[in-house]
Formats: structure tokens, C-alpha cells, sequence
């Protein structure tokens, strides 16, 4: 019996076990972590049908408290009863556990808060009419209740019943205003973004322009007045832009729809206001499942509205991707220079063993101490000192002084330097003597080795290094909130104004964009499914710039293979 | 044996009888090199790697466009004055070098010479294939394109002469961009010849050139040597003292860092002057 099973330890076999334990369960666990975040984050873009109920509190002694509800029925949870009753409700404590419904009722000019918990047992007669109907605001959150009336300045042009679901005719005007009111938004989107904004940037560059020149002393007369022949310019088109936008204000305001809203309550609507209209209960599969595109789709590409709880997300994503990337343009020649020196040229020595110590040490220095080191380096002592050199004009307004996209690139690549260090110089070790002979060899100097044979053998490694980096980056934020990230961008780092590239300008980061909504939101319940959805795409996105670092570094290892030899 | 071996050996035998260590190189230069035009002298050359003295008192001449084999057991130094006739113990950490060796009557370690020069004049070929990870054309064009040669034509031309030379042109002239990884290790050795070739050193240092082959590499890389050797004075390292009786003009029995022997391939393989190199050619050690 012992032997036997001494037999079965030494065959290796509860090693295998326990080995084959590990990774699976660190599969499953991966696995679930990202099912979790995009079963709750995806979930949350899915229109839901709408309930129509009657609610009946019980209180204590007096009439109950009866009312109408209509909302989307989001979650549900056991409460104990004792906590119930706490709370002021008097249910019979005989009964354990209740269950509750988070309800999201929108209308939050009428009703304060967008959701409600409600007791199931006290919800009656739950029907789903076809003519509810759901809007996404610009401002107010959604709201939900039946169309009325819509009117064009005021009167009436088309109207329903709201008992009578097979009436639409209101409904079919309102989708062709809506589609209008959104094309007209199109056109002061852009108009505001692109043409007034260019204008608006002109004008501050003139503006710096003349300062310059007061501060050099060289304000002669014609020089102000050429500047002041271009502001004019800029000015006269300024004010036809600001005509046309005030117009199409006019245009978008037209149209406005009444809404009845639950418990009989009627409000007034401006259909410039509304992002989407749809009616749930109305909809097939296909529909829903055109809509959930839509609103995915909006998710990704738009911006944030609503303190960052509506709308999309496309500012962090695009600021994340830019500041990962430049930041590896920054960290890879510097880390692959500095592991090469160490590695190559240095004499190994005491010296070399104490550098390469503290280059591991730098890893796992909290990253957070990088971003007070960001903050006081690269921003009020560099930031400072290039503002006094070269933007002596926008003083006392800072122009590099000031957190920003160059900053917080160089400060995630200063973190992830040691990485790329380590890995090349572990590349680098690895090439086999015999091929540095070779090429030297053949009289080629040290420098032609490296440069031909050794360098590109090592850019596998190199490329491991980065893989690295960028997966370390990219999920960091703490240091990002001293060096440059911001809730709320008003425009990318890169757009159509000269020069481009704005990398003195703050950006939004999908990590600080989690944390925002997820702590800093004014509406809970409507944040935390965006908060799944955009940790979900944060995942995503490393997982991408990811890939493509590692496609690139298969490739590399392809040509040069020879380090099996 | 080739033609011209035979034809100088026999003349000159009288002369390499009892020649002992004292006598080669240093005072009395072996009669053969006086004979011939000598390329590389060696003089007084003691090689220490740190503390140990792994070259002692070396002295020898080889002559001009003759194959030059080195032989002795492991560790006895071979490898180590190959590596100094192309200065490649100028890349060992530690190693220091007394004496000197001369190519052409200039001292290869004066302090005017530009070592990457000298290795262009003194190409050396490993004991391990070891093609660059590049495509076969780009492994012969690589010593030429490091002297800044790039146009098209050059290299094609000196690439297709290179890879004739090292008798591998028809085997790959169909895959010249293919990479030359994927080559057998016998064609890997002949175009790291090739590659050497292409160059057009004065020197050919061979560092145990077939060791890693198998026998028909080997046989294809000793006919190389045969036929290059009417343009290059050839060295070579080998343990394999068959190949060096086949191969060689000149063979250097080596032992412990000393120079034990040196003399034609003839003398020293049928009528070697010490017992040594009879103990070690017959057998008895190494």
C-alpha cells in the first residue's frame, strides 16, 4: 500500500495535476473576469422592453399608497425583511425575504432620481403596452411615457391617443422630426467643432502673435496691422458662422412632442433635445437588435454627455491609444541605447552590476512616485522653463507648464524603461558569440556588427520589452492624473487645427474614465453598467495593442530564427 | 597530396631532419619557408589568457599560397594562434600578447593597424557554420557591403564568383534570396567560405572547418581547400590528423602552447624529427 503509493508520487503524476490545476484555473478565472465585465457591460446597451405597472405600498394605518409606474426593469435582489421594515415600510416579518426590483423610471424633471427600488410583491397588473415609448436626452436622462401631441412652433400638427396602442400617428411624425432635429444637430456639431473652432484658434494665435512681438519690442505699426487686417478676417467670418449657427438654433427649436408621462402627469418635450426615440415593446428581434448596434456603435465613436453617464466613450479611447503609442515611440530607442551601452560597450564591472540592479529596482518603484516625479520634473521644472524659452507670449497661461499628452507619455515611458532595458539586454545575450565572430570576421567594426547582425537578431526581445511596456502603460492611471489626464477633454490631442499634434493638451484615458464615472458620478445606477462596459474595452484595447505588438514580434522571430542554432 | 607539395618536399627533406624546438622559426628559419615567399611570421608569440600562458615562445613562418595545418590534442594553444593571425584574442577579455607576427613584413599589432583592415586581408571561417540570418546572397554581399560597396551590379557579380569559388554556386543559384538557413551544415560551411572568399583576403584561417560536418561535407569542403589554395595561404585547425595528411603542404604539431614540430606534411606524417609528434601521430596520446 505505501509503496504503491510512493510509486504513484514518484511517477510524476500529482505534479502533473496540480500543474494542470494551476492553469486552468487561471484560465477559468481570466475567462470569467472578462465574461463578467462584458455580459454586465454589453448588457447595458440592450433596449430593454418598458413595464407599465400599478404600485401599492403598503404604510402603516392610512390608504396605501397607490401609484403608476412605468420604467425598465434593470435588476433584482433578496432583500431580509427586517431590513425592509427598517426602512420604513411595514411588510410582515413572518415572510424572511422580499425580493426588490431596481426600476429605472427616467423623467428626472418629474421624479427627482431615474430610479426607484420597488417591492415585486406590491407590483400589480404588469402590462407592456406597444405605444411606450423611450428617449435619450441630451440633458435629463432618458425619459419614458406615451406621444400625445407633436408640434411644429407651438401647434398642433399630429396627434394619438395614448389608450389606444395601434394609434401611431403622433409616433410617425415624431421619427421624422427626430431625424430632421438630428441632422440640423449634425450640421451645429460641426459648425461649432470644426469651423468655430478653427476660428477661435486662429484668433488666439494672432493674439499670441502680437504679443510676441510687443514683448520683443519689434510692435511697429504695419506689423500690428497686418495682425489686425487678419483678425478681421477671422472676425467678419466669425460673425457670418455665428448668423448661420443661430439660424440653424432657430431651425433645430421648431419642434417640440407632449409627452404623458406615469401617473398622468403631461410636460412638454423640445425634439432638439432628443438623441433616439424607440418604442421596445413594438420592436421585433431584428429591430432590437439594430437599435443595440446603434447604441454600441454610439458607445464607441461619440462623446461623453451627461457628466460622462451617457453618450460614448471615443475621447478616452483615442487618448489611450495616442499616449500609448507615443509612448512607446519614446521608451523603445531610449531603453533599446541604454541596454546596449550595458550590455556592449560598458566594462563589466561593479559599476555596470549596480546599474543594472537599480534599472531592476526602477520596475517595481510605485507608479505613482513616477507621477510626482513627472509632475515636479518634466512639467514645473521643463514645462516651466520651455514656456519662458519659447511661449514667452501665453505667460502667465502656461503652455508645456501644465499637465498634458507629452508629459504623461514621457512619464509612463520613464515607468517602463526598465522593462525594455531588462529584455533587450537578455536579447542581446543571447545571440550566439559565433555570429559577432562572423561578422567581425569579415572586418566589419563593432559598431557594423551590431548595427547589421546584432540589433536586428535582438529586435524579437526588444519587441517583448515593449509588448510589456505597453501592456503595463496602458492600464496605469494613477500617475496620469498628476501628468495629464482629465474627466472631460474639449477636443483630441490630434485634430485638423496646425500644427496637429497637440501634445501640450490634456486627453482623456479609458483607466481614469472607470474610475471617474464609476466614484465621481453624480448618477450611480446609471453609471456602473458603463463602468463594466468601459473596463470591458479598456481590456480590449490592451488586448489589441497587445496583439499587434506581438504579430510584430512573430514576424521578427521568423526572419531571424537562427538563435535555435 | 597535391603536385606541388611533392615537388618541393623531397628536395628539401635533408633539411628537416632533427629539427628541434629551439630551432624553428627564432634563430634558424625552417628551410621550406626560406625557400618559399613567406606570408605571416610569427615571432617570440606568448599568449597569456590572464594567469595562464597558453602560448609559449611561438615561433614559425608560413609561406605564401600553401596549406598551413595546425594538429595537436585539445588545449594545447591551435585555436589560439589561429585567433591571433586575425587579432580575434583582441575581443577575449584578459588576453594579452607578447611577441609579434607579421603579415607581409608589417606587424599586425603595431599600433597603426586598423584591425577590421586586417581581418578584410585575414578572413577566418569557424568551426560551426555560422550564416547570418540573412537570405545566401545577402551573406556573400555582407563583407562588401560593409566596405560601403552597394551597387547591384558589383555585388552580383562578386556573389556569383564567391559562391563558384566555394563550389556552391549550382546548388543555390535558383534560391539566391532564399534564407540561408535553410541550407544543409556542409553548404552552411561553404558559404561562410564563400562569404570569406567574396572579401578577397590574402589569408584563409580555417578553425576546425569540418568538425560539425558529416563525412561527404567534409570531403567536399577538402576538395575546396585543394582548389583554393592557388590563390590564398591557407591555415587550418583540425583534429582530424587524416585531413591534415590529405589537406596540408605544412603541418605544426602543437602541445601544452608550444610549438613542437613544423615541417612539411610529408615529414612530419612519415618521419617525424620528435617523439612527441610520433606519440601523438601514432596514437599513443592526445
Amino acid at each position: 500500500m505505501i509503496n504503491s503509493v510512493k510509486k504513484f508520487f514518484a511517477s510524476g503524476t500529482p505534479w502533473i495535476w496540480v500543474n494542470a490545476g494551476a492553469v486552468a484555473i487561471s484560465v477559468i478565472m481570466t475567462v470569467g473576469l472578462l465574461l463578467l465585465l462584458a455580459i454586465n457591460g454589453l448588457n447595458h446597451f440592450w433596449p430593454k422592453d418598458i413595464m407599465l405597472a400599478h404600485y401599492t405600498q403598503p404604510s402603516d394605518g392610512e390608504e396605501p399608497l397607490r401609484r403608476e409606474i412605468i420604467g425598465e426593469r434593470v435588476d433584482r435582489e433578496q432583500v431580509p425583511a427586517e431590513r425592509i421594515i427598517a426602512s420604513g415600510i411595514p411588510v410582515s416579518a413572518e415572510k424572511p425575504l422580499y425580493e426588490r426590483e431596481l426600476i429605472k423610471v427616467g423623467n428626472r424633471e418629474l421624479n427627482n432620481s431615474d430610479f426607484t427600488w420597488l417591492l415585486t410583491d406590491y407590483l400589480e397588473d404588469i402590462r407592456y403596452p406597444d405605444n411606450l415609448t423611450a428617449f435619450e436626452r441630451r440633458e435629463w436622462g432618458n425619459f419614458y411615457g406615451y406621444v400625445l401631441e407633436v408640434r411644429e412652433s407651438g401647434t398642433a400638427v399630429a396627434s394619438s391617443d395614448p389608450t389606444d396602442p395601434a394609434d401611431a400617428r403622433a409616433w410617425m411624425a415624431l421619427e421624422e422630426r427626430i431625424a430632421r432635429a438630428l441632422a440640423i444637430h449634425e450640421e451645429i456639431d460641426e459648425l461649432e467643432k470644426d469651423d468655430i473652432g478653427e476660428v477661435n484658434y486662429a484668433l488666439e494665435r494672432l493674439r499670441l502673435q502680437r504679443r510676441a512681438l510687443e514683448l520683443r519690442g519689434e510692435a511697429s505699426e504695419e506689423a500690428l496691422a497686418e495682425i489686425e487686417a487678419e483678425v478681421a478676417v477671422w472676425e467678419s467670418s466669425y460673425e457670418q458662422l455665428q448668423t448661420r449657427l443661430s439660424a440653424l438654433y432657430e431651425e433645430v427649436e421648431r419642434d417640440s412632442v407632449l409627452m404623458l408621462a406615469m401617473n398622468e402627469e403631461q410636460t412638454e418635450i423640445r425634439i432638439s433635445e432628443i438623441v433616439r426615440a424607440y418604442q421596445p415593446n413594438r420592436m421585433h428581434l431584428g429591430g432590437k437588435l439594430f437599435v443595440y448596434a446603434q447604441k454600441l456603435w454610439e458607445f464607441l465613436s461619440d462623446e461623453p454627455r451627461e457628466a460622462n453617464t451617457e453618450g460614448g466613450i471615443f475621447p478616452a479611447i483615442f487618448g489611450t491609444v495616442t499616449m500609448v503609442l507615443l509612448m512607446s515611440v519614446f521608451v523603445t530607442p531610449f531603453g533599446v541605447v541604454a541596454a546596449v551601452y550595458l550590455r556592449e560597450y560598458a566594462r563589466q564591472g561593479f559599476i555596470t552590476r549596480t546599474i543594472r540592479i537599480a534599472v531592476n529596482n526602477l520596475a517595481g518603484v510605485p507608479s505613482i512616485v513616477y507621477g510626482v516625479f513627472g509632475l515636479g520634473f518634466f512639467i514645473y521644472f521643463l514645462g516651466s522653463e520651455i514656456d519662458q524659452a519659447f511661449y514667452p507670449e501665453a505667460l502667465p497661461a502656461p503652455t508645456f507648464g501644465t499637465p498634458g499628452m507629452l508629459w504623461a507619455s514621457l512619464t509612463l515611458a520613464l515607468l517602463t524603461v526598465p522593462v525594455v532595458i531588462v529584455s533587450t539586454e537578455e536579447g542581446l545575450a543571447r545571440i550566439p558569440r559565433s555570429l559577432r565572430e562572423g561578422s567581425l570576421a569579415l572586418g566589419a567594426t563593432k559598431f557594423e556588427t551590431l548595427w547589421r547582425v546584432v540589433l536586428p537578431m535582438a529586435s524579437p526581445a526588444m519587441m517583448t520589452g515593449l509588448i510589456l511596456a505597453v501592456a503595463r502603460a496602458a492600464g496605469e492611471v494613477a500617475p496620469l492624473m498628476l501628468v495629464g489626464v482629465v474627466k472631460l477633454a474639449p477636443t483630441l490631442p490630434i485634430n485638423g487645427n496646425y500644427p496637429y499634434f497637440h501634445l501640450d493638451q490634456k486627453f482623456m484615458h479609458l483607466g481614469f474614465h472607470i474610475y471617474d464615472v464609476g466614484f465621481q458620478s453624480p448618477n450611480v445606477e446609471a453609471a456602473r453598467p458603463l463602468v463594466f462596459a468601459t473596463a470591458f474595452l479598456l481590456v480590449v484595447v490592451i488586448a489589441l495593442l497587445n496583439q499587434l505588438a506581438v504579430t510584430i514580434r512573430n514576424r521578427l522571430r521568423e526572419k531571424y530564427k537562427a538563435l535555435d542554432m | 597530396m597535391t603536385e606541388s607539395n611533392t615537388e618541393y618536399a623531397p628536395a628539401n627533406r635533408s633539411k628537416f631532419k632533427k629539427i628541434d624546438m629551439g630551432k624553428i622559426g627564432g634563430h634558424e628559419h625552417s628551410p621550406a619557408a626560406e625557400d618559399l615567399p613567406s606570408c605571416l611570421t610569427v615571432n617570440n608569440l606568448n599568449l597569456y589568457y590572464g594567469n595562464s600562458h597558453a602560448l609559449k615562445d611561438v615561433n614559425m613562418t608560413l609561406p605564401q599560397q600553401r596549406v598551413t595545418a595546425f594538429i595537436g590534442p585539445s588545449g594545447c594553444g591551435k585555436s589560439s594562434l589561429l585567433r591571433c593571425f586575425n587579432r580575434m584574442n583582441d575581443l577575449v577579455e584578459g588576453c594579452r600578447i607578447e611577441g609579434n607576427i607579421t603579415l607581409d613584413g608589417a606587424d599586425i599589432y603595431h599600433r597603426s593597424v586598423d584591425v577590421a583592415d586586417l581581418r578584410r586581408r585575414v578572413g577566418m571561417v569557424f568551426q560551426k557554420p555560422n550564416p547570418f540570418p540573412k537570405s545566401i546572397y545577402e551573406n556573400v554581399a555582407y563583407g562588401l557591403r560593409i566596405q560601403g560597396i552597394n551597387k547591384k551590379r558589383v555585388l552580383d557579380e562578386s556573389v556569383e564568383k564567391s559562391l563558384q569559388a566555394a563550389a556552391l554556386w549550382d546548388e543555390v543559384k535558383d534560391r539566391l534570396h532564399d534564407s540561408a538557413l535553410g541550407l544543409s551544415g556542409g553548404q552552411q560551411q561553404r558559404l561562410v567560405i564563400a562569404r570569406t572568399v567574396a572579401v578577397e583576403p590574402e589569408v584563409l584561417l580555417l578553425d576546425e572547418p569540418a568538425s560539425a560536418l558529416d563525412p561527404i561535407s567534409t570531403l567536399k569542403i577538402e576538395e575546396l581547400i585543394n582548389e583554393l589554395k592557388d590563390r590564398y595561404t591557407i591555415v587550418i585547425v583540425t583534429h582530424n590528423m587524416q585531413q591534415a595528411a590529405r589537406v596540408s603542404d605544412f603541418t605544426a604539431f602543437m602541445y601544452m602552447g608550444k610549438m613542437i614540430e613544423f615541417d612539411t606534411a610529408d615529414n612530419i606524417f612519415t618521419n617525424p624529427a620528435e617523439k612527441q609528434t610520433e606519440d601523438y601521430i601514432t596514437g599513443r596520446y592526445g
